[in-house]
């Protein structure tokens, strides 16, 4: 008698809260915002750099043509519209007008092509890889730029973000060495903020870029990004107030409950969909006896993936189906079932070539959680009767390792970068398993087959066609068990809840504070 | 005196050559690969950017050209280039180490001080309850992990009480000069500073009080007693001088250790010193700045080594130096 309305009083609430939620007032001009970045970026020259950190402090200074919001649908940045051609071979985009670069020069199709054609293919190694597409580049007038693809590439449209293609100052990078050009400690880019001082090993400064192109934005005067190197030592700014804004991971998990709970305390997962972290173990499928179906099924029936969720990652993230995010285009959702089921694995393992070998697992070396996680899944592994030894490792010896093939099992996550043909295939690919790199295919899955229906898809110019496709490979490769699928994991960016808009697309906190205000009440 | 400091700094160059060679082996023995770090922070990379990045900087050489190539500029004091800074290892150590200096010179001075006085105290009534009260504190803080040390005083000081900041240098973006600048700084190296004196001064303070009870029971200092001289001088002038000698010999021994200690506490207060760009530099197999940072730090102990042996000859005029 009584749920059904209190449901619907729960579901009037969530429809009023949505609206009131997105009005939160009128925004208001001025103030300070303190953000964490970890660890401290190298350079925050983006067309050099591209780690995690960098992108963050550089979605400020840094722009691109678009920027995409939580289901990936591209919005205008520095692009105001763009148009494909029928065949999907031909993309053009109209420039923005009375764009001005930090150093007031204005910002040009030709600046634009000069980033993607000279810089970034030299200098970026995804990019390189997109542009492999690319018949030419044109640029018809100051701000149309045209691109020529040789074949329609699916995910073409989903390049044009801060971290893959900035546009940066033809000016000031033309005919020099960029790695080494002076002006790579000075950058300058058309974004919200401009740089003013980096006094390494305690903080960035930005000042409000006055000449912005968006009327009234940015809000706030100046953004500093504080250098704490210790994880507790960052909670501990964000209760003393020191910070006001703590990016996903910039804290351990386990203290993740004490801080949601203090006043004035908002949390958010969204700001993760474009990279859709993925975590997994690698199998070496080298070695005997994991490349046998019977036991990597095994292994991944025992693993009790919700216990990790809620218990290491507190109830943040979500049990991954698979190879392919749910956040990630093209993500099916009624793959083989791969789910918790300890009877079943032991049944499995009875059956399989499993004769009581000890089994190495490489740990990812980032902290407290993932340890804890590396003895969960032993645990997990031990009870259907496997015998199983953690290898501890820093960072570069997991590197190391992993580049080495030297485990028999291995943790890691990856970015999907919102489509399978950026972040998913480059893990599974028969052709780029070759020992020397930890990104590739270090599992060493041979699949002829699929392979060739990845190079299909990546083509593909039907949306339809690629989800077909998609669905296939993803069916084949659950079916395999070529790694066990983790969790996607649930960063949450913690902040103050009068900093309004800290996370609004996709690249939450990397995309720019540009639209973040600070209610001053 | 003279030539007893310059016949030591000619060693000292040697010595420093040695650790320079050993560590730069050392270094190179333990797995790892700088460029697969930085590749694997930008997400992605093929086998282009790793080479780029090695042929960048001299990675692909053979070890024996590379440690030519970085001895050879080590003479010249140039220390190389930080791969993942991206800026010269000397100008990196540069900015970085006058607040090292600061945070453990204080926590050094800090140390002696209190240990010797403790350890004054204590030993003035052995078995006092203040003996004992000096002692057990003085165990406490010897066997507590500096680490947890650290977290529990940011815990009361800065996130309950209050009182003073739990991270950084100064107030970023209070732009202070002068007086107040100095006295910003002042109270952000309060808590890093206690933390890693702490153990310190536990150290001399026990060392201070078990020199001074077997100093105290020397013929000469009975003989001052038979003369009548009042108990505080015999205690300052003829048992604490000679107490003195082992806890100089440990303070210049644990002048390097201080460094070590700096490590952990910069990278839990944020403090931007030299000891958290070698943690930070050491995860990243950032060679360069590891070795400069060693380079430098070897240069100190050794410098901490002869000015106690300096100190030695005015504390104690029966000692002479030799080269």
């Amino acid at each position: 008698m009584f749920k059904p309305m209190k449901l619907a009083v729960a579901a009037l609430a969530l429809v009023l809260a949505g609206p009131l939620a997105a009005q939160d007032g009128e925004p208001q001009s001025g103030g300070t915002l303190n953000v964490v970045v970890q660890p401290e970026p190298p350079s925050l020259m983006i067309g050099l750099i591209q780690n995690g950190p960098t992108q963050m402090v550089a979605g400020d200074i840094y722009e691109s043509f678009l920027r995409y919001n939580f289901d990936l649908t591209p919005e205008p940045q520095l692009a105001e519209s763009w148009e494909i051609s029928d065949d999907g071979k031909t993309y053009t985009f109209h420039l923005r007008e009375g764009v001005v670069f930090h150093d007031g020069e204005p910002f040009t199709s030709e600046d634009a092509k000069f980033s993607i054609d000279v810089f970034l293919r030299e200098t970026h190694s995804r990019m390189r890889t997109y542009l492999e597409h690319v018949e030419s580049i044109e640029t018809p007038d100051d701000h149309t730029i045209v691109f020529n693809l040789k074949n329609p590439f699916g995910p073409f449209l989903g390049i044009f973000e801060t971290g893959t293609a900035p546009m940066l100052p033809k000016h000031i990078y033309e005919g020099t060495d960029f790695a080494n050009n002076p002006a790579n400690n000075t950058p300058i880019g058309t974004g919200p903020f401009k740089f003013d001082e980096w006094v390494k090993g305690s903080y960035i400064h930005f000042v409000k870029n006055e000449d912005y192109y968006m009327d009234g934005l940015p809000y706030v005067d100046e953004v500093y990004y504080h250098i704490i190197p210790d994880a507790a030592s960052r909670a501990v700014a964000y209760e003393t107030g020191k910070v006001d804004v703590l990016s996903g991971g910039s804290i351990e998990n386990f203290d993740v409950p004490r801080v949601r709970e203090m006043d004035n305390t908002c949390v958010t997962e969204k700001g993760f969909e474009y990279f859709g972290p993925h975590s997994w173990i690698w199998i070496n499928l080298n070695n005997k006896p994991l490349d046998d179906l019977k036991v990597r099924q095994a292994m991944m029936h025992a693993l009790d993936r919700q216990f990790a969720r809620d218990a290491l990652w507190n109830g943040l993230g979500k049990v991954a189906t698979g190879p392919v995010s749910s956040a990630t285009k093209f993500y099916a959702e009624d793959t083989p079932d791969i789910g918790y089921d300890p009877e079943k694995a032991k049944a499995l393992l009875e059956e399989s070539s499993y004769d009581g070998e000890t089994i190495r697992l490489l740990g990812l070396p980032y902290g407290e959680t993932w340890q804890r996680w590396a003895e969960a899944v032993k645990q997990n592994l031990t009870e259907i009767g496997m015998s199983v030894e953690i290898v501890p490792s820093d960072v570069a010896g997991w590197n190391q390792k992993v580049s080495d093939r030297d485990f028999d099992l291995a943790f890691t996550y990856l970015y999907q970068y919102g489509d399978p043909a950026l972040g998913v295939s480059r893990s599974y690919m028969g052709d780029n398993a070759e020992p020397g790199s930890p990104w590739n295919n270090v599992a060493n899955y041979q699949n002829p087959e699929l392979d060739k229906l990845w190079d299909e898809a990546a083509l593909m110019a039907d949306p339809e066609e690629r989800r077909a496709a998609y669905k296939t490979i993803q069916d084949q490769i659950v079916s395999d068990v070529p790694n066990l699928w983790l969790l996607e994991l649930g960063f949450p960016t913690i902040y103050r809840c009068n900093i309004k808009n800290p996370v609004n697309t996709a690249f939450g906190v990397n995309d720019g504070f540009r639209f973040v205000w600070i209610d001053q009440k | 005196m003279v030539r007893f400091i310059l016949g030591r700094l000619v060693k000292a160059v040697f010595i420093l050559l040695a650790i320079l060679v050993f560590n730069f082996l050392l270094i190179h023995a333990a797995p790892g690969d700088p460029a697969a770090v930085m590749a694997g922070e930008a997400g992605a990379a093929d086998e282009k950017f790793l080479a780029d990045l090695r042929q960048r900087f001299g990675l692909d050489q053979p070890l024996y050209v590379q440690l030519w190539i970085y001895i050879k500029g080590a003479v010249q004091l140039d220390l190389g280039y930080s791969f993942r800074q991206q800026m010269p290892v000397a100008e990196l150590i540069g900015d970085r180490l006058p607040a090292t200096l600061l945070l453990t010179g204080v926590a050094f001075v800090l140390s002696l001080v209190l240990g010797v006085v403790a350890g004054v105290a204590a030993s003035a009534r052995q078995g006092s309850w203040g003996d004992t009260i000096i002692s057990t504190l003085a165990l406490l803080f010897y066997a507590t992990p500096l680490f947890w040390v650290a977290l529990m005083a940011a815990l009361v000081f800065s996130v309950w009480l209050g009182w003073l900041p739990g991270f950084g240098y100064s107030t970023i973006g209070a732009g202070y000069t002068g007086l107040a600048h100095v006295l910003d700084v002042a109270k952000h190296l309060v808590l890093p500073a206690t933390t890693l004196g702490l153990f310190f001064t536990a150290i001399y303070m026990r060392m201070t009080r078990a020199s001074m009870l077997e100093v105290s029971r020397l013929d000469f200092v009975k003989t001052a007693r038979a003369k009548g001289l009042k108990r505080r001088v015999i205690q300052r002038r003829h048992i604490l001088r000679n107490a003195l000698l082992p806890v100089i010999t440990l303070a210049g021994l644990q002048a390097g250790q201080i460094f070590g200690g700096a490590i952990l506490t910069e990278t839990v207060f944020a403090w931007p010193g030299i000891g958290r760009l070698m943690f930070e530099a050491i995860n990243q197999r950032d060679y360069n700045v590891i070795l400069g940072v060693f380079y430098i730090s070897a240069a100190m102990v050794l410098l901490f080594n002869l000015i106690t042996d300096v100190v030695y000859v005015i504390i104690d005029p029966r000692i002479r130096l030799t080269a």
